[in-house]
């Protein structure tokens, strides 16, 4: 089948889906419930487009990039944009990531979401979900790539916000679009100043014209599209939406808020690499911004009890770990974390909603015997789960070992060489990436200790909610842990893809061969010096080193938890003090925000400009009151009224106005 | 003076502007028709088929050389065919909506559509003048007509009082306006827009000669809503019928666009008015969706949010450069229809029977599933209106926000950018609030419950007519905006424009 | 340029000047002898009874409209009848016939439809 075709069928189907599944239930309610067809349509259309994927990508010539151009979108002057899109080594893996981990996220969400009424909507969202992913992924201009980084957007609005009947879901949902759009603006200069420079869009033009724009232009650029990023993937400083937006249904954390999504500014960075490679300061402040954001993120998940919020904090510092193998100029290595990533954090995620899925269960029992109330998503009163969920607690542990970094499962290369990368950098002489490596290194630890805390919490020790001993929760359908498996089987195996220098001189490192540049990828990579003799002993040590840290965290968080978790907690409380409550109040970032943006413009708006507005209308009101009443009366009203306060700013207005063409 | 052959080019100037001649013998033939037949049915009817067929004579002309009509009073050619259809496409579009409208709000009066078609005659002479007077006649049928449809209701306080403050007002403008004309004829010695320029190179009054373009500029903008020239807006926008409005904020705000688009490019040197503009455009971008935040009645957000939208178009405006003003006429094609549509909606769903002036957002919650037609398209408007991709919307920001950072005006691009970021928050609240509450969260919601909204098939269609268009933009905008640039092209620049 | 209109401002301020002057004058020399006939308002030599601010009938406004509207034609129509010669010397006269008459029917049809409407009907 040829190309054009394929990409066809791979971008139209979930968009088709996103038709059947949100427009014809609209008119014809009787679809509405039939869940089965509605389950099995929306499954298909993200399933097809893997297998369309993956022939692409068997069947595709390295270094030979296809460019599927279907029409010109706009042809406008010296703007010329078309709907064109890439196949190439980056896009088919993101390509393979969204539309595999989303199609098992599908399946699973089948069993997840039984019995809600807005079961149709939720799946005709998800498809729309896919079909803008995929545009993201797949475009091969920035247009296209910005239609579906809108498009991810919406959708993640629209599932955030899925349970709107809760208030607290629309302000995450709001809160998650408002920020984003934050971001959006950054994207959109960064894209109007890369076509003043080089009046083209396509990826071609930047890549290869690039790094011949004037350097203080080019920093602007690389650190607008930082701050999109920024945005989309949840750094600081508008990192804040994400933890909301665990407020979605689980399904939707996973695909959207850890495996893909958030994922898609490391892919706009690893996309345009050879542009932000030409900005070398912009490199250090990304690499600064991400190594703080892993840390200041990792620190938080530590005291956070709620399953969803550790996974949600546990996200943004491994973004933050992409980040900073992008700020180090090791792309690959982060689209390579991103893959892994998405393998193991969806595990978990899901592996989650397994969880609350139970708990829910218990909690309806519970309420219904005695009348309490039970947060299913509180680790507090979890404990023990792992004789009821075995499924579910084995896919979760081999997860959780994965993200710890405990070799040989897959989270363990694709950190370690990250951390590889960073130290080679400042090995070649860049001293930041010293300080991203240290802060790596105890952001390992850290993240090794909280997943380990979320698992024994969550699955071992005793039985924590109220009347264990007669509500007992159940293992979820196999739509749930089928999924389960197979993302756990991914999580172990996924890593050797990128096995590390020291074997076999890096032959063996197919992610690296398959995007870098240097083997005719499209992911560009700083050229070092070359190592001398003894680097190969440090690389070793290297190894054992994050090896043994993993380790650490996770023997220590097993030692402290496995039993009675909380009474550790408590402990950690008393010793840290305030360090531990600014963890428990996330740094007050939300504060911070709501003082310095949220409510000075509130009030600008509604007291400042509006004051003035309302005053002058409720004048006017009485005025036409007083017209009708007796015209002399009502004249005067007028004249010492409003219109006049009208008229004065008509008259300042020409006054600026004036003075400005004169005088400017 | 030479009278011989003073009427020889009378039938080719006809020709020339027959739209324009079609559209006011109509409007006459409608007064008559209303006079012997108090509001026939067939008015409205009649004024929709002059309309269609002044749009498609129209479409002919796009690729006509410019040149002008009526003793070099009116431009003529692509130029003016391309305004000339935005206003018309308005005025349709705003008279099918109201037909249904005017009858629930019992105001389905004949003379309405006659006014309309004033109106719109006016709007066309304004945006195709060549000459300061011609501007001036244009610009004043608009405005009289538009004071008479914003106070319909006369029984009602609010539209008179959005009457009577928009006719003063406006008539203070037109002070303004018509000084700045008498200082321009001054230091120039001319009315005509293309000698403008020679008139300034003769003579020495450039104080004089600024100071007018000032007073003219400050006509301009408080007709196209800038801030500070704002502050009418809202109340007129609410008080009007909402039909009415969709009419008023669209066709009104390009023809004048389009007037101040011709003054700008053939007549004035741009070294000094870009920083005005500049400045205007960052206020009133400020000021529209700062304010649009704050408002609970949806007509009123409306209001602020195409104060914003013209703000927009000054960004492109303030660009000065032919790409720039290219943008900026294509984002009036793609707001006009993205506004009346908006409009359109609020005004199938008006309940309180004060034209939607006392209606808050909340009270029509969860109107999106129980109306799934006025919701979805509703999605599209809105989405269109925060400038989403693959909406037209977002081709007229990229239209008019790419030349301003070509001609070095990034900072006020970033601020454009960051003002539309704000816009999503209170253009998908309206969407939050018709898909994603309940009536019942809403104690307000209560009283839409028991009302029936019918949905006309002629306003249905109207609604549908504007998504597909929004669509189109958004997938194929590149022959229109190519089109809108080819007025601008060719060699001498300003010189493609004269005759 | 500007300085050509320097007379004119002259003699604005001239005249404006003398009236002021001259009411002051007055104000300042006249002997004032006040008592409650001269204080009275001067109604034509009636008593002045109730207010001043009286309500007209709408009609009122509606009739002294439609007669701004054919004084002002009137105002357009001599300069057309003063050159109307030169027309017809040019063998324009057809033309501007036909213009005007066209100026003229659009009146009439505002006039028509006032009288269809009732507008200059008084009850």
């Amino acid at each position: 089948m040829d190309a054009a075709l394929l990409v066809q069928l791979i971008l139209l189907l979930p968009l088709a889906g996103a038709v059947f599944n949100g427009i014809l239930p609209l008119f014809l309610p009787a679809l509405r419930t039939r869940e089965p067809l509605i389950g099995a349509v929306a499954t298909a259309v993200v399933a097809i487009p893997f297998v369309l994927v993956l022939i692409l990508f068997l069947g595709y010539e390295p270094g030979q990039p296809v460019i599927v151009d279907f029409f010109p979108w706009i042809v406008a002057g010296d703007l010329e944009v078309h709907f064109a899109y890439r196949i190439d080594e980056l896009s088919l893996v993101m390509g393979l990531i969204v539309t595999g981990v989303g199609a098992l996220i599908h399946l699973y969400a089948v069993g997840y979401m039984h019995g809600d009424s807005g079961f149709w909507r939720f799946f005709a969202y998800l498809n729309l979900f896919i079909f803008a992913m995929l545009n993201l992924v797949l475009g091969d201009n920035m247009v296209v790539l910005f239609l579906g980084w809108e498009g991810v957007g919406v959708c993640s609005y629209l599932l955030i916000g899925f349970w709107y009947t809760n208030l607290k879901n629309s302000a995450a949902a709001n809160k998650a679009f408002i920020v984003n759009r934050i971001g959006d603006f950054a994207f959109l200069v960064a894209m109007f100043l890369l076509f003043r420079e080089l009046g083209g869009l396509d990826f071609t033009t930047i890549t290869e014209g690039g790094g011949a724009i004037p350097e203080a232009t080019l920093n602007w650029i690389v650190l607008l599209l930082f701050i999109g990023a920024t945005g989309k993937s949840a750094q600081i400083p508008l990192f804040v939406w994400l933890p909301d937006a665990m407020a979605g249904p689980t399904p939707v954390s996973a695909l959207i808020h850890a495996a893909t999504m958030v994922t898609s500014g490391l892919y706009l960075l690893a996309r345009l690499s050879p542009v932000v490679l030409a900005a070398p300061d912009i490199m250090v402040v990304i690499a600064v911004v991400a190594a703080l954001t892993a840390i200041m993120a990792a620190s938080i998940a530590i005291a956070q009890n709620d399953i969803k919020k550790v996974l949600a904090y546990s996200t943004v510092s491994q973004l933050g770990y992409m980040f900073m193998a992008a700020g180090v100029g090791a792309f690959f290595v982060a689209i390579f974390h991103v893959m892994t990533h998405a393998f193991f954090k969806a595990c978990l995620f899901l592996g989650s909603g397994s969880v609350i899925h139970a708990m829910h269960h218990v909690e309806h029992e519970v309420e219904h015997k005695t009348g309490k109330h039970i947060d299913p998503q509180d680790m507090r009163t979890m404990g023990g789960l792992k004789k009821y969920m075995p499924a579910t607690s084995r896919t979760y542990f081999i997860a959780m070992l994965a993200i710890a970094g405990i070799p040989p499962l897959a989270g363990f290369f694709s950190k370690d060489e990250i951390l590889f990368k960073a130290f080679e950098y400042g090995y070649d002489g860049h001293a930041y990436a010293w300080f991203v490596w240290i802060v790596g290194l105890l952001t390992a630890v850290l993240t090794a200790f909280y997943m380990a805390r979320s698992y024994y919490l969550t699955f071992e020790g005793e039985e924590r909610w109220p009347l264990a001993d007669q509500v007992h929760p159940h293992e979820s359908p196999w739509t749930m842990t089928v999924p389960l498996w197979v993302l756990a089987g991914l999580s172990v195996v996924g890593g050797f893809l990128g096995l590390p220098g020291v074997i076999a001189h890096g032959e063996w490192n197919l992610i690296h061969h398959w995007l870098g540049e240097p083997y005719g990828g499209p992911v560009a990579e700083p050229v070092l010096a070359p190592h001398g003799e003894g680097f190969l002993a440090i690389e070793w040590g290297l190894i054992l080193l994050g090896a043994g840290i993993a380790f650490a965290g996770w023997l220590f968080a097993r030692a402290k938890y496995r039993t009675d978790g909380l009474a550790y907690d408590a402990h950690l409380r008393a010793k840290l003090g305030g360090l531990y409550r600014a963890w428990e109040g996330k740094y007050y970032w939300d504060e911070l925000y709501d003082r310095l943006v949220v409510r000075p413009l509130m009030r600008f708006s509604e007291r400042g400009l509006a004051a003035f507005d309302r005053y002058v209308v409720d004048g006017a009101v009485n005025g036409v009151a007083a017209l009708t009443a007796g015209i002399s009366r009502g004249l005067r009203y007028m004249q010492t009224g409003i219109v006049q306060n009208y008229a004065l700013a008509i008259v300042f207005g020409a006054l600026l106005v004036i003075s400005l063409i004169l005088f400017a | 003076m030479d009278l011989t052959n003073i009427y020889a080019s009378l039938p080719a100037d006809l020709v020339a502007t027959f739209s324009m001649v079609l559209v006011a013998l109509v409007a006459l033939a409608l007064v008559v028709w209303d006079a012997f037949r108090n509001n026939a049915p067939g008015i409205p009817w009649a004024g929709v088929v002059a309309l269609g067929v002044a749009i498609v004579w129209e479409l002919f002309a796009l690729g006509d050389a410019p040149g002008t009509a009526w003793y070099g009073m009116v431009r003529t050619g692509g130029f003016a065919a391309f305004v000339n259809i935005v206003v018309l496409i308005g005025a349709l579009l705003s008279i099918i909506l109201s037909v249904p409208y005017l009858r629930e709000i019992r105001h389905a009066h004949g003379e309405v559509y006659a006014i309309i078609l004033f109106a719109t005659v006016g709007m066309m002479l304004l945006g195709t003048a060549n000459n300061l007077v011609a501007v001036f006649v244009g610009l004043e049928t608009m405005s009289i007509s538009l004071y008479i449809l914003t106070g319909l209701v006369r029984e009602d306080e609010g539209a008179t009082e959005s009457a009577l403050k928009y006719f003063l007002l406006g008539a203070f403008s037109t002070g303004f306006f018509l000084y700045g004309i008498a200082l321009l004829y001054g230091a120039t010695g001319t009315m005509d827009l293309a000698r403008m320029s020679e008139g300034l190179a003769a003579g020495e009054n450039l104080v004089m000669f600024w100071a007018g373009v000032g007073l003219l500029l400050v006509g301009f903008l408080f007709k196209v809503s800038a801030a500070p020239f704002h502050m009418w807006t809202p109340d007129v926008y609410q008080g009007a019928p909402t039909t009415l409005t969709a009419y008023m904020s669209t066709a009104t705000k390009a023809a004048t666009f389009a007037s101040l688009i011709l003054v700008l490019y053939a007549a004035l040197p741009p070294e000094r008015w870009t920083m005005v503009l500049a400045v205007i455009a960052v206020l009133t971008m400020v000021v529209g969706n700062v304010l649009a935040i704050a408002q609970q009645n949806v007509k009123r957000m409306l209001a602020y949010s195409s104060i914003a939208h013209a703000g927009y178009v000054l960004v492109g405006l303030a660009a000065g450069t032919p790409a720039g003003y290219a943008g900026a006429l294509f984002y009036l094609l793609v707001y006009s229809i993205m506004n009346i549509g908006a409009f359109g909606v609020m005004a199938l769903l008006e309940w309180d029977g004060k034209e939607g002036q006392t209606q808050t957002l909340n009270s029509l919650a969860g109107i999106g599933p129980r109306k799934p037609l006025l919701g979805a398209t509703m999605v599209v408007f809105m989405f269109a209106l925060v400038g989403f991709p693959p909406l037209g919307g977002f081709w007229g920001k990229v239209a008019v926000f790419a030349p301003a950072v070509e001609a070095g005006l990034t900072w006020l691009v970033i601020v454009g950018v960051l003002a539309s970021a704000v816009s999503a928050y209170y253009y998908l609240r309206v969407l939050y609030v018709f898909w994603m509450r309940s009536p019942e969260d809403e104690p307000e919601a209560a009283a839409v419950q028991d009302r029936v909204f019918a949905v006309p098939v002629t306003s249905a269609a109207v609604l549908i007519v504007c998504v597909v268009l929004l669509l189109y933009f958004g997938v194929r905008p590149g022959g229109i905006l190519e089109t809108t640039a080819s007025f601008f092209a060719g060699p001498g620049a300003s010189m493609a424009l004269l005759p | 340029m500007l300085t050509d209109f320097v007379p004119l401002f002259l003699m604005m301020a001239l005249a404006l000047g003398l009236a002021l002057s001259l009411l002051k004058l007055h104000q300042l020399l006249g002997p004032k002898r006040p008592n409650l006939i001269k204080t009275a308002a001067y109604e034509s030599g009636m008593d002045p009874i109730g207010t001043a601010r009286e309500r007209y009938s709408v009609k009122f406004y509606l009739v002294a409209m439609i007669f701004i509207v054919f004084d002002v034609e009137v105002v357009f129509l001599y300069p057309w009848a003063v050159s109307f010669r030169d027309f017809l010397a040019a063998d324009a006269g057809l033309g501007v016939m036909m213009v005007v008459s066209f100026f003229i029917l659009v009146l009439g049809i505002g006039l028509l439809y006032d009288i269809k409407k009732g507008g200059l009907e008084f009850e």
